[in-house]
């Protein structure tokens, strides 16, 4: 494992948050600190470990087909910054992916 | 490698060199069931916008999803029906990335576990050659919802905004995905066809392209004839037919064997399918690699599947409909257009099946289930196997004509008295004496009359003008309500007007 | 504190000797009386609190009885409840009204429970001293100069101050077990997948539990009773039989053997604080229990693992925070730049941290390093703990390593984060964990003696094993009796 070199710019695009330069620097060196903190992980003999996902093992857990009530339209559309009329209202998508 | 035997794969010359076509196809296709993936919601087409959500499928906070256990039985059903390996082990895993459509911003996906893994999808070809396609993996995931982009095209680009419905997010999907087995668009439509007629014998989806629950992808590329590595692929999208995957990838093929031509080079990306302008044009560069961060869904359990239920689910594959369309082609000889035609209409293999198992005749069955069953059930509404014309019924006529005792003008009429009034059909023929008749000399009695009735239709065959022969056999017939053997009736009557027989 | 317990509460409400509506009433006074000061609550529901006061009047009047009748109930706000405003405390869901209720809290509406409000805590539940909200202040109601501790800071300070006889926290690596031990209150983590976690705003999915914040054991046993069990909401609550952990508890722990962690050792803790947990320990033996070392080597490896997978869940569970369908959103001249702009401005420092941490920590070339690697450290930390427990009962250690410290004390992210280093394996193994007084400290530079928490963890499922410990050492020592609450100033603290 390689310790502080987060690229934030990098990682706050695919996480959607916009940073000022100065969070950029700010945050990289508090996650270069927390990074190095966290390579100790590396002195861990894991090669033959199993990783958990969930402590609890538990499996097959499912629901039946069956319906049930939805939310009324009027507080679902309620709470949403924009709507028009029966739809939630987005600002403009560019390109595929926004 | 490739597993197609397809002979509507012919080379495309390029610059001198021969040059196949390779296809992949990913398929999404939305499964039949009553609720969501993830929640109770109800998975419907065309409510009302955003009745059918909930704090579940609107990604709420807080709301937790539990998987619907009939989905991913479904799932398993299509992948056993075409020989998949159903793992031990699964699992869900998160795609993160955001779209204005999916609400929480990751879609519950299968990441390296995926519910099924290998397979083969056979088809036959309308030249009456044998294909089939490898598939890569069929794994579930949630659908995301539905938005509307307020431009005046209704695409993205150069909209406004766009609004957005729910209704549709988080119905289950599972996506198809197939090696890159196939080498003509005829093909392509042929492999989409049978994993449809599969996914609706099975229950498993309505597929509907227009509806949306049947959505694909082809991935394509060329490459020199012989040649083991691919060529630079693109992926088309938004094809709403079939008809319309066809003529995309014809137009795809062209546009890239120009460009080879012209000696230049194929970009890797995403182009969309123009219905009305007959082309595909640039969506997205495929340059700007995803880093979706797929990671276990740790809401969610592992599915972990016991060799019983495997077992169960295989059990309750019946009536496969690959295999009825092979053994209709083989053993009832069959032409691949009336096997498929018999298959892809619902119920109608049953029919035919048991009718079949009666008459001993596929070729004259089929014909007439094709033919006099099929347009009474376009008219009516009904299908055959819920008219009042049993495969008895059919059975009997089918056997009466063989036995020519009855025209098929008889047998018509019969097929759409049954159908409405049911009955048997040999003893109408027996109670109203609508059997053929072939006897010469109740023929020759009605033929005499009918000359004599019509003297200037015989003054005219005497003329010379001998095409009034199909009028005067018509009124034997009708004179005979039909039961008169047509070939006899036109015999006799020559011999009365002194043809042939002196 | 003289205040009744729940035990008592229900006891008269059922027994018709008092009501849910005078014991709602009551309990609004406080709070109007005392919030001011110690500012637990970012909303109070005195409506709410009013109609399920009826509710349950009416129901006993028909003759039935409610294990939680009356029993005045605070919510940390990060649960929904329909209709209430749920903030996380986060500008980003500062208005948002929830449209249902977490099943967990309505199983204690359900049996009587009266809701008072929702309750402050760090951010998306991440902190360890309040601080971190982005809607208010919380005091330590034993000197308001201090943290109430973190994240369920509001749900204890409200219990410790007597502005709600119970409360909710959520805990994820130590969220109710800290704030209990900054304040001198019992707070309980149950078996992951005890309790549903439907309706919980998920911080880390694998690791969030709710659980109950009392003044005894045997009230936060009452509570953990009802809210106990599976849910199908929840396809990670466990479906098998809740042992009732009230009928278990006990008055002295003859033939319970007591784990002491070797690694833990209290010589690196300052003087006063390690003469009280020696007492703690000393008190186990006294009371009838053996104690035992027992071995966490890889212990030391909890926060490195926990920073890992907490973020990397939580990069996730708060994608959905975009301005699309709730909450805030700061409009920017498309999708992309609204997204940006919308959670620039509505999550704070600690939240962007941690998403930004675990966005990396998943990121491509950087999985297996991080996150899978951290996994695999999270089966080792379990196995431990495993181990451990094939000779003794319950493990005992500090709940914190110091008692509250002074507002704005920790400025650097990674030192807070030690704050969990006591907590964090026991939430990482999914094991149930609590945290009950065990003395105080005048730490230096404080005015007023402070509490301390001790904490005690047992194997999965083992809730009733150890509440019933928890109770013996409680009515053994009488911590929780042996001081009060300072006099509170009547003058609002700044918030
Ligand atoms: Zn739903």
């Amino acid at each position: 494992m390689a310790s502080g070199d987060i690229d934030v710019a990098y990682v706050a695009k695919l996480a959607r948050l916009a940073l000022t330069p100065a969070e950029v620097e700010r945050f990289g060196a508090q996650l270069g600190a927390l990074l190095e903190h966290v390579d100790r992980l590396a002195a861990l003999p894991v090669a033959d470990v199993g990783a958990t996902a969930q402590v609890i093992a538990q499996s097959n857990v499912m629901r039946d087909d069956v319906v049930r009530p939805s939310l009324d339209r009027e507080t679902v559309l309620g709470g949403a910054p924009e709507r028009d009329g029966a739809y939630f209202r987005v600002p403009r998508i560019i390109g595929e992916d926004a | 490698m490739s597993a197609t035997l397809d002979a509507a794969a012919a080379p495309i010359a390029i610059g001198g060199v021969a040059y196949e076509v390779v296809m992949g196809i990913e398929c999404h296709v939305e499964l039949k069931t009553e609720t969501k993936m993830f929640c109770g919601c109800r998975n419907v087409f065309g409510a009302e916008p955003n009745t059918n959500v909930c704090p579940v499928c609107l990604g709420m906070p807080g709301a937790l999803p539990v998987p619907n256990r009939l989905a991913i039985e479904l799932l398993v059903k299509a992948g056993l029906a075409f020989g998949s390996e159903i793992p031990a082990y699964s699992k869900f895993d998160r795609k993160n990335y955001f779209y204005p459509d999916m609400p929480k911003d990751y879609q519950i996906s299968q990441f390296d576990m995926p519910l099924t893994q290998g397979g083969v999808v056979p088809f036959w070809l309308p030249d009456g050659t044998h294909g089939s396609c490898r598939l890569t993996r069929i794994h579930l995931e949630e659908d995301t919802g539905k938005s509307s982009h307020a431009s005046r095209d209704g695409r993205i680009a150069g909209s406004t905004h766009s609004l957005v419905d729910f209704n549709r997010a988080g119905v289950p999907l599972m996506e198809c995905v197939s090696e890159p087995d196939i080498r003509s668009a005829p093909a392509a439509v042929a492999y989409l066809e049978a994993l449809k007629r599969t996914f609706v014998a099975l229950g498993v989806s309505d597929v509907k392209m227009e509806e949306g629950s049947l959505r694909c992808d082809v991935n394509l590329s060329l490459r020199p004839v012989g040649q083991e590595e691919y060529g630079t692929k693109t992926e088309i999208k938004n094809m709403n037919s079939f008809n319309s995957v066809r003529r995309a990838i014809e137009s795809e093929m062209a546009r890239q064997a120009e460009i080879l031509e012209n000696g230049g080079r194929i970009v890797q990306e995403t182009r969309g399918w123009d219905e009305a302008a007959g082309t595909t044009h640039s969506m997205r560069s495929k340059e700007q690699a995803h880093d979706y961060r797929y990671f276990p869904d740790p809401d969610l359990t592992p599915i972990e599947f016991a060799p019983l239920d495997v077992t169960r689910l295989r059990e309750s594959l019946v009536g496969l409909p690959q295999a009825r369309i092979d053994r209709f082609v083989s053993d009832d000889k069959l032409s691949i257009a009336q096997a498929h035609q018999i298959v892809d209409t619902p119920g109608l293999a049953d029919y035919y099946d048991a009718a079949t198992a009666l008459t001993e005749k596929p070729q004259a069955t089929a014909n007439f289930v094709l033919g006099d069953l099929s347009r009474l059930a376009n008219e009516t509404g009904v299908p055959a196997g819920e008219s009042r014309l049993g495969v008895e019924s059919l059975a009997e006529i089918v056997a009466l004509v063989e036995a020519k005792t009855i025209n098929s003008k008889t047998a018509k009429d019969l097929i759409a008295r049954v159908w409405s009034d049911g009955g048997s059909p040999r003893e109408i023929v027996a109670a109203e004496g609508l059997g053929q008749v072939s006897d010469s000399g109740a023929i020759d009695t009605l033929v005499a009359a009918v000359l004599a009735a019509n003297e200037k239709s015989v003054a005219d065959y005497r003329a010379g003008k001998t095409k009034v022969m199909g009028f005067l056999v018509g009124q034997v017939m009708k004179q005979s309500r039909g039961t008169a053997n047509p070939t006899l009736a036109e015999e006799r009557l020559r011999a009365a007007l002194g043809d042939g027989a002196e | 504190m003289s205040d009744a317990t729940a035990v008592e509460i229900a006891r008269s409400v059922n027994a018709g000797e008092s009501s849910a509506a005078k014991r709602a009433r009551a309990a609004n006074d406080r709070i109007a009386e005392r919030d001011g000061v110690i500012g637990a609550y970012l909303s109070v529901t005195s409506e709410l609190a009013r109609t399920h006061a009826a509710r349950v009047d009416a129901r006993i009047a028909a003759g039935e009885r409610l294990p939680l009748a009356g029993v005045p109930l605070a919510i940390k706000d990060n649960m929904c409840v329909t209709g209430t405003r749920t903030t996380c405390a986060s500008k980003i869901l500062a208005d948002w009204i929830a449209p249902y209720t977490a099943t967990a809290v309505q199983r204690l509406l359900d049996a009587g429970a009266i809701p008072l409000g929702k309750t402050n805590l760090d951010e998306f539940a991440m902190g360890s001293s309040c601080e971190n909200s982005a809607l208010g202040k919380t005091a330590n109601p034993w000197d308001l100069g201090r943290v109430p501790g973190g994240s369920s800071g509001g749900s204890v300070a409200a219990v410790a101050g007597g502005e709600a006889t119970v409360s909710l926290g959520s805990d994820t690596g130590g969220s109710i077990r800290e704030p209990a031990a900054f304040c001198g209150v019992v707070g309980f983590k149950p078996t992951y997948g005890r309790v549903s976690r439907y309706g919980l705003i998920a911080f880390a999915s694998s690791l969030d539990q709710i659980g109950p914040i009392a003044t005894t054991v045997a009230d936060a046993a009452l509570v953990y009773d009802v809210m106990a069990g599976h849910d199908p909401m929840d396809a990670t609550s466990v479906d098998r039989p809740v042992e009732l952990a009230s009928p278990g508890l006990r008055e002295d722990l003859r033939g319970v053997r007591i784990g002491i962690v070797r690694e833990f050792a209290l010589t690196e803790l300052d003087p006063a604080v390690r003469a009280v947990y020696e007492r703690a320990y000393a008190d186990l033996e006294k009371l009838g229990a053996e104690l035992v070392e027992v071995a966490l080597p890889t212990a030391e490896y909890g926060i490195a693992t926990y920073y890992l997978i907490a973020p990397a869940e939580c990069s996730s569970n708060l994608a959905r925070f975009d301005g699309m369908r709730y909450g805030l959103r700061v409009e920017g001249r498309d999708v992309g730049a609204t997204y940006e702009a919308t959670r620039a401005a509505g999550f704070g420092d600690e939240v962007k941290r941690r998403i930004l941490i675990g966005t990396y920590a998943l990121s491509s070339g950087y999985y297996d390093a991080y996150y899978v690697r951290a996994q695999k450290a999270r089966t080792l930390i379990a196995g431990d703990f495993a181990k451990a427990f094939a000779s003794c009962d319950a493990i005992a250690c500090p709940a914190a390593a110091t008692p509250a410290f002074a507002f704005a004390a920790k400025t650097d992210p990674v030192s807070m984060y030690l704050m969990d280093y006591y907590t964090i394996p026991m939430s990482l193994a999914g094991l149930p964990s609590l945290s009950v007084p065990c003395g105080y400290v005048t730490p230096a530079g404080g005015t007023s003696p402070m509490p301390l928490g001790l904490e005690l963890s047992a194997p999965l499922f083992a809730e009733r094993s150890l509440l019933g410990i928890a109770h013996a050492y409680e009515r053994g020592t009488r911590h929780a009796e042996a001081r009060s609450i300072p006099d509170l100033p009547r003058t609002a603290v700044a918030r």
